[in-house]
């Protein structure tokens, strides 16, 4: 039986599709047979990090109705086999699916894969209710700012109520250097308030946005920047791996650059 | 200027940081979120609790703390309520009043036993003389 996971936050615009379409190109290369579902209807757009928007023929709502099979809408990733999405509809809301559809469309799904990687809208209505009700572990990604953990914490109650006991937490776009001058919640911060276990913490990272633009995860590139290191070390851990934690403090600031970076502000 | 300075190197030693603001903030927002109260139903919940303890001890109300806080995803309603001085004078003047009843009926008690020994000394020593008085006019009589 697949493991099915929701990715969710909350809040939109924290990294949970990029940390989807990566932790399912880590454990694909791991040698899982992963599905990524993405259940954004409506605002899709899974099909655009993993670069697969092109072939898409049909959807997730398609095989619902009944107007294709399930293999028919899955496309395969040609760069990982190991791979494969199950897309969104674009052009209809998220009331278009109701609850027990989801359920039946994941179970089809866990039977075919090891992973069921399910990609959450933001929010909390009709859209978040379908993705995590088939759902048997949630991975909730957050920023270390108030809004994003406002609502973080907010879905773990969520969840909890759904009866979803294993529920982990990425804290995304740490800045070390802003950490450290006490201008950001650092990941213990945000363990501490959210109280659930840290599964990874993804540094911030231009090349994430790079990434994206190329429709190329950062991951399947074999990119060695702290961003891909920390994907792959959740796509481990996810799998029962001990991985310490990325260390990402800068150096410390020594007088003269606290005194140089003073002078350069006036 | 010479504050700004000190302050922006040191910035990291001060505890009023936007780090500990935000997490500050953060707690006190989420412990209302997690129990479902708005900050008008903890204001509520806070004056009823605060007049129900008022009618038994004396509270320093400028010293009242009241809030909720969060502990791995469980909460609890935090009050401090320090007590200036138990309320026992209500106690104290019954006890005085009782007292003085005592007093009183033990004073009227005793007035009451003055006043009527007296008395019966007196009947006594009217009879007395009464008495006296006749013996001696029938002993003059009989003398006459």
């Amino acid at each position: 039986m697949a493991r099915i996971i929701v990715v969710t936050s909350g809040k939109g615009g924290v990294g949970k599709t990029t940390s989807t379409a990566n932790i399912g190109m880590a454990l694909a290369s791991r040698g899982n047979k992963i599905v990524v579902l993405d259940a954004d209807f409506g605002l899709r757009n899974l099909d655009l990090l993993l670069g697969l928007e092109n072939r898409i023929v049909y959807t997730a709502l398609d095989v619902m109705s009944g107007e294709c099979t399930l293999e028919d809408a899955l496309v395969k990733d040609k760069r990982q086999p190991n791979l494969a999405l199950l897309p969104a509809a674009q052009n209809r809301t998220k009331d278009a699916v109701n609850t027990d559809q989801m359920k039946q469309l994941v179970t089809d799904l866990a039977q075919q894969y090891d992973y069921v990687l399910i990609d959450c809208p933001a929010g909390i209505e009709m859209g978040f209710k379908n993705a995590i009700i088939a759902a048997k572990e949630a991975v909730i990604v957050t920023t270390p700012e108030i809004s994003a953990v406002r609502d973080a914490d907010r879905v773990i109650g969520l969840l909890e109520a759904h009866s979803i006991k294993k529920i982990h937490l990425i804290v995304n776009r740490i800045r070390p250097a802003m950490v450290q001058a006490n201008n950001m919640m650092s990941v213990q911060d945000v363990q501490e308030i959210l109280a659930i276990p840290i599964l990874g913490i993804v540094p911030d990272d231009e090349r994430v946005i790079v990434s994206t633009n190329k429709g190329e995860p950062l991951v399947l590139a074999g990119s060695n920047s702290l961003a891909a290191i920390a994907y792959n070390n959740i796509a481990r851990r996810l799998e029962g791996e001990k991985v310490p934690f990325l260390t990402l403090e800068t150096p410390p600031e020594g007088l003269w650059e606290r005194m140089s970076r003073f002078f350069r502000k006036k | 200027m010479f504050n700004e300075f000190l302050e922006k190197l040191f910035s990291w030693k001060s505890d009023n940081n936007s780090r500990d603001q935000v997490k500050r903030r953060l707690k006190l927002v989420l412990g209302h979120d997690r129990t479902g109260l708005s900050p008008q139903d903890l204001e509520e919940m806070r004056k009823e609790i605060v007049e129900v303890i008022s009618r038994y001890v004396e509270l320093d109300t400028e010293e009242l703390v009241f809030s909720i806080e969060n502990n791995e995803r469980s909460s609890a309603l935090i009050a401090n309520l320090p007590i200036r001085r138990v309320k026992n004078e209500e106690k104290s003047e019954q006890v005085e009043n009782e007292e003085n009843l005592e007093n009183e009926v033990k004073e009227i008690q005793l007035e009451n036993e003055e006043k009527i020994e007296n008395e019966v000394k007196e009947i006594q020593t009217e009879n007395e003389e009464k008495i006296e008085n006749e013996v001696k006019e029938i002993q003059t009589e009989n003398d006459n």
